[in-house]
């Protein structure tokens, strides 16, 4: 019972830390581009590693501000949209998610490589650039509070309320968007670009601002997630974390403002939670060893949310609190 | 563009129209009170009956337009000028190129090699929201509601220039709420005259396939167009509407907008046509006013293939039609026009 | 084989061949060692991967470091002394590389450690690139991996010229391969419109099926390869009937089957991870061949044998297209397939064969993979960027276009490290992917669906 306890306490810092606001910023970006647009980005986290790294570099290596770091951070963001955007915006889907997938994958490689190593730091990364940040906290960081049983640093407090301010903010930048007529003319591209065409429409520009946008959402999710951890390691950002991003939107509901943010808090409690208590049944031996072991546990979270994915788009595509009708029409 | 936004539509014109059976259709009008359409017509009458003969007021102009699809020939258009103000019926067998046509007058598809114009305007190189946003718009053979807009939703994406659509203008809703309320106003006038008002909330893809066919056609009309090209605007439309759907596209003309159609029904065609043209194997092999064509053997080669020689009868030619339509009915399934497999051999122009 | 030869193949798979059974994934990934031999770049790869996320990893194994002295001429080096001490001197472990070329030392603890070798216990020809010591990091639970640069004086010694012959045959031998397993993809996407980004863990199925029935089963790898593929293939039409077909029945949208076929590749690469865990091992043959110089270039047998089997394959399945019933079904449900319908043409079936063929041959081409490469839990996901970026290259949905796209894509990423560092030739090819699209867009307008 306690180790219940303990699991639902973990799970619970989980889904409201740093990590869900990172996950919660990649999926109001995806839900940007793929819940409202139909953009298939399969390389958000590209765009988070550029937010991270951008802060990171310009602090660490370029002796800049943090500030500045932010919006090195932004602008590569949107430089990457623009970049891989402006080639496939007019081919089919298919070709942007290729490009966004390869993209993902070929940067990490790049951030890692040896080559790279003396602005990126190689594989090790980079650290110590949060200070300037972490010191703006109206509060003694050092200290550790509690609540609901769970305990959080002073620091950890500080970039969970930033984070969650700039959900906030996201959020209400995203209704405001989608209940415009702009939001009007990207939903229509996400149902048919050619009739929107037809209707004297640029749609690539249309699909590339909801692009950028989305990117823009990514890249602040790797700075919360870099400031959160304290560093920033190419490895940290493995492209699986953008399916769990799309996981999370399509838990909590795509074409809905909160559904990234409820999906991202759900899926993580979840996934934390399902891992902790996994660990735990093997540790008692209640799992035999033989089946799974405790380092099993991690790849047994992504077939789960593979799974997942797959269930959610087969047999719910509107998420867990969407409204059935209205994704059923989508069977054109 | 006029907009004159009385309804008389549907049944006005709907009830001066022939039945269906009625073929015999005498030349001009004894369709009531349509005086545009005699306009038209009149212009047209002294025409010569043969491809790419001048129009007295041409709104769209091409010259030279062609198009292969890995050698094989979907469009090969040398002249032909549409009348401005008249409704043009553009018919063709299976695979003729009609819709290739359509794609490339309104940018969807680039020709090989060619020209073509509207008003004198080059509409060469021009993307299709450039050609939609000079005034002529399109609908698609397969109809493009927007499922999860609703009816009002989808009516509002047609309106022009509308300052909330920039991305930046939108985080600002004073900017753009007073326009948004006479888009809304405008949208409702014309969903009223379509008769679709009462779905304004539903969904467009809770739709019927003849209402989201009339929803395409009044988004068009939400752009306030010079020319409207309707591909194929009666296909898969339930009987009790086509007459109504007949009747919009009368009015647009009764509006001043030049319309051209794409359509195998050629009852429809002699019913609202001020002139056709008739397309086979990419080329154009006849043009003339709606009842030449029939008599046009080069027409009826067309649709017959090569295996028929002797002129036909009328039942004849209503059962190759009838042929041709099962085969069109098939393709709707499909995403257009099949160039591979039921190409005709290729005639000459008349 | 040269340096290049087998090992730098764009996995760089190569010089970490610990056995460490479980493994994050993001360690594992992180873990891309430099590859060729010769350039020495000593990288040693320590990712944090997801660590982040999973806190407190209760770790089944103690600290170990281990590598594998080889280079491509001489082979696996056997009999070398490698001495393990830590960073105050204390001597930890000596032992000697086995006939495999590896050896492993297992430590007291995380820590720093030193690694050296003596150089004159190295054949004739092969030299140390660097230092005769290393010193490395080791993390808690980790196995390590120690790469120690060496030389065989094949690389540099002839120049420019020679490294790009041998680089393009190189090449060629990896575009091949990419061909292979690309087949299938292309094939799909023709006759059923999904990009299916599962595809990689067919390639790796097939790997690792035939590994299994190598290894453990003790069956030789020419039957294993063989079963493989019957597996692969059974697995390719598990696929279909099972996710795919349904889901066509469903109208699924293009948008969503994307998201689907994503959503199974976690599944089916996570899952190989727990099953076959996060080594790399090698197959129980063929592994210890030197090369065999060939004038302006070295091969190994494998490599050449590899070349060999994807040109017969590929010309067969080329044979099959153009002249057999089935072939010719299938290329017309690509062209227009509500047309071949139509047309009596049963198109399930038609699938259902190209499901079956494209796994199988993916999963003959996991094998050469595995054969040049080890076998890997995410062989094939690596591999899935090159696939997409050959069968964009050549257009998507056309066989054809796969194949010779494919060998472009192979031969630009060897030979790329010509001009760009080793571990940095993927990006070269995302690099290529992207230009692919930019300025080549009649491969892309033959699947561009004609609106009329």
């Amino acid at each position: 019972m306690g180790d219940l306890l303990d699991a639902l306490s973990v799970a619970l810092k989980a889904g409201l830390g740093f990590q869900a606001i990172f996950f919660g910023l990649l999926a109001i970006g995806i839900n940007v581009q793929f819940g409202y647009t139909g953009l298939l980005n399969f390389g958000q986290i590209a765009f988070a590693m550029l937010g991270g790294f951008g802060i990171a570099v310009s602090v660490s290596q370029w002796g800049l501000s943090f500030w500045v770091g932010v919006l090195v951070g932004l602008l590569a963001a949107v430089v990457l949209a623009l970049l891989l955007g402006l080639p496939t915006l007019r081919l089919r889907a298919d070709y942007l998610a290729i490009a966004t997938i390869a993209a993902a994958e070929g940067l990490r490689l790049l951030f890692r490589s040896v080559s790279a190593t003396p602005v990126t730091g190689g594989t090790r990364g980079l650290a110590a650039f949060n200070r300037d940040f972490i010191a703006l906290a109206p509060w003694e960081t050092g200290k550790r509070y509690s609540f609901l049983g769970t305990t959080w640093s002073g620091a950890e407090l500080w970039v969970m309320l930033v984070g969650w301010v700039v959900v906030a903010l996201g959020c209400v930048l995203v209704w405001l968007l989608m209940r415009s007529p702009w939001g009007r003319v990207v939903k229509s591209v996400r149902e048919d670009e050619d009739a929107v065409r037809a209707l004297g429409k640029n749609v690539y520009v249309y699909k590339m601002q909801a692009l950028v946008l989305g990117g823009v959402f990514g890249a602040l999710g790797g700075m919360i997630y870099a400031v959160g951890t304290g560093s920033a390691i190419p490895d940290q950002y493995q492209n699986a974390n953008t399916f769990l991003a799309y996981a999370a939107l399509i838990l909590g509901g795509a074409a809905r403002v909160l559904g990234p943010v409820i999906g991202a808090m759900l899926l993580l409690f979840l996934i934390q939670f399902a891992d902790t208590l996994l660990r735990t049944l093997i540790s008692n031996g209640v799992i035999p060893e033989g089946l799974f072991t405790a380092t099993d546990v991690a790849a047994i979270r992504f077939v789960l949310v593979g799974l997942g994915l797959m269930l959610l788009l087969v047999f719910r595509p509107q998420g867990i609190f969407g409204d059935r009708r209205e994704v059923m029409l989508d069977a054109r | 563009m006029p907009a004159d936004p009385t309804p008389h539509g549907a049944t006005a014109s709907g009830a001066g129209a022939p039945g269906a059976g009625d073929r015999s259709d005498a030349p001009g009008g004894f369709h009531s009170g349509d005086a545009p359409r005699r306009l038209a017509q009149a212009a047209l009458r002294d025409l010569p009956w043969e491809v790419g003969v001048a129009k007295p007021d041409p709104a769209v102009v091409v010259d030279g337009v062609t198009r292969t699809f890995g050698g094989l020939t979907a469009v090969s258009v040398d002249h032909l000028e549409i009348q401005r103000g008249g409704i043009t019926g553009l018919i063709g067998p299976n695979g003729a190129g009609k819709t290739t046509l359509f794609n490339l007058l309104t940018g969807f598809d680039q020709p090989d090699t060619g020209t073509w114009s509207f008003n004198g305007r080059s509409l060469g190189k021009m993307a299709p929201h450039e050609v939609a946003r000079l005034g002529v718009v399109r609908t698609f053979q397969l109809t493009k509601a927007l499922s999860r807009l609703t009816v009002l939703q989808n009516m509002l994406l047609g309106a022009q220039d509308q300052r909330g659509e920039s991305f930046f203008r939108a985080l600002v809703p004073g900017i753009w709420r007073g326009q948004e309320k006479a888009n809304t106003e405008k949208a409702m006038e014309l969903l009223h005259r379509f008769k679709l008002d009462t779905k304004k909330d539903d969904f467009a893809g809770t739709l019927s396939g003849g209402q989201r066919k009339l929803l395409e056609m009044a988004r068009a009309l939400m752009s306030d167009p010079h020319v409207v090209m309707l591909d194929e605007p009666m296909a898969g439309v339930n009987p009790a509407l086509t007459q109504s759907l007949l009747g919009h596209v009368k009015d647009l003309r009764e509006q001043g907008m030049t319309v051209i159609f794409v359509e195998h029904d050629m009852d429809v065609v002699r019913d609202i046509s001020d002139w056709v043209v008739v397309m086979a194997a990419g080329r154009i092999i006849a043009e003339g006013p709606p009842e030449s064509i029939s008599q046009n053997q080069a027409v009826v080669d067309a649709y017959l293939g090569a295996h028929h020689d002797a002129p036909l009868t009328v039942e004849e030619e209503d059962q190759v039609l009838a042929q041709a339509e099962q085969a069109i009915a098939r393709e709707e399934q499909t995403d257009g026009d099949v160039l591979s497999a039921d190409t005709r051999p290729e005639r000459t122009d008349r | 084989m040269t340096h290049a030869g087998n090992r730098a193949r764009r996995h760089g798979r190569r010089s970490g061949p610990d056995g460490s059974p479980h493994r994050s994934p993001g360690r594992r990934r992180s873990r891309r060692p430099h590859g060729t031999v010769v350039r020495a770049l000593l990288v040693l790869a320590f990712g944090l991967g997801l660590t982040a996320f999973t806190p407190g990893i209760a770790q089944a194994e103690g600290e170990a470091v281990a590598g594998t002295l080889q280079t491509s001429l001489s082979g696996p080096i056997e009999g070398v002394e490698v001495l393990v001490e830590s960073v105050d001197g204390e001597r930890i472990d000596e032992v000697e590389s086995d006939e495999n070329g590896r050896w492993s030392v297992d430590l007291p603890g995380p820590g720093q450690y030193v690694v050296s070798i003596d150089a004159d216990d190295l054949p004739e020809g092969v030299t140390l690139s660097g230092e005769e010591s290393r010193t490395v990091t080791v993390a808690e639970g980790r196995r390590q991996p120690v790469n120690l640069g060496l030389e065989d004086g094949s690389r540099g010694a002839g120049g420019g010229g020679v490294r790009a012959v041998q680089l393009l045959v190189d090449g060629l031998r990896f575009g091949l391969l990419i061909a292979m397993c690309a087949v299938g993809l292309s094939l799909i996407f023709g006759t059923t419109g999904l990009t299916n980004f599962a595809h990689g863990e067919l390639v790796t199925i097939g790997a690792v099926v035939a590994w299994y029935i190598n290894i453990q089963g003790g069956v030789p790898l020419i039957p294993a390869t063989l079963l493989a593929m019957v597996v692969g293939g059974a697995v390719g039409a598990l696929n279909e009937l099972g996710i795919w077909r349904p889901l066509r029945r469903r109208g699924t949208g293009l948008v969503a089957a994307l998201v689907v076929s994503i959503g199974l590749s976690l599944v089916l690469r996570y899952g190989i991870q727990i099953f076959y865990g996060g080594r790399s091992s090698p197959y129980g043959q063929y592994q210890s061949q030197r090369a065999v110089d060939y004038g302006l270039f070295n091969l190994t047998n494998r490599a050449l044998f590899s070349i060999v089997i994807s040109v017969v394959v590929l010309v067969l399945v080329a044979l099959m297209l153009q002249r057999t019933k089935i072939g010719k079904a299938m290329r017309a449900v690509s062209d227009n397939r509500d047309l071949a319908a139509s047309s009596g043409i049963d198109v399930n079936r038609v699938i259902m064969v190209v499901w079956v063929m494209g796994a199988g041959l993916a999963a003959l081409g996991g094998v050469l993979l595995g054969l040049s490469d080890q076998v890997q839990w995410d062989m094939g996901f690596r591999l899935l960027l090159l696939m997409f970026a050959g069968v964009t290259l050549g257009g998507l949905g056309t066989a054809y276009g796969a194949l010779v796209g494919s060998l472009v894509v192979g031969v630009f990423v060897q030979m790329s490290t010509l001009v760009i560092p080793d571990d940095m030739k993927y990006v070269g090819g995302l690099l290529l992917l992207i230009v692919i699209l930019v300025i080549r867009p009649q491969g892309i307008l033959g699947s561009r669906a004609r609106i009329g």
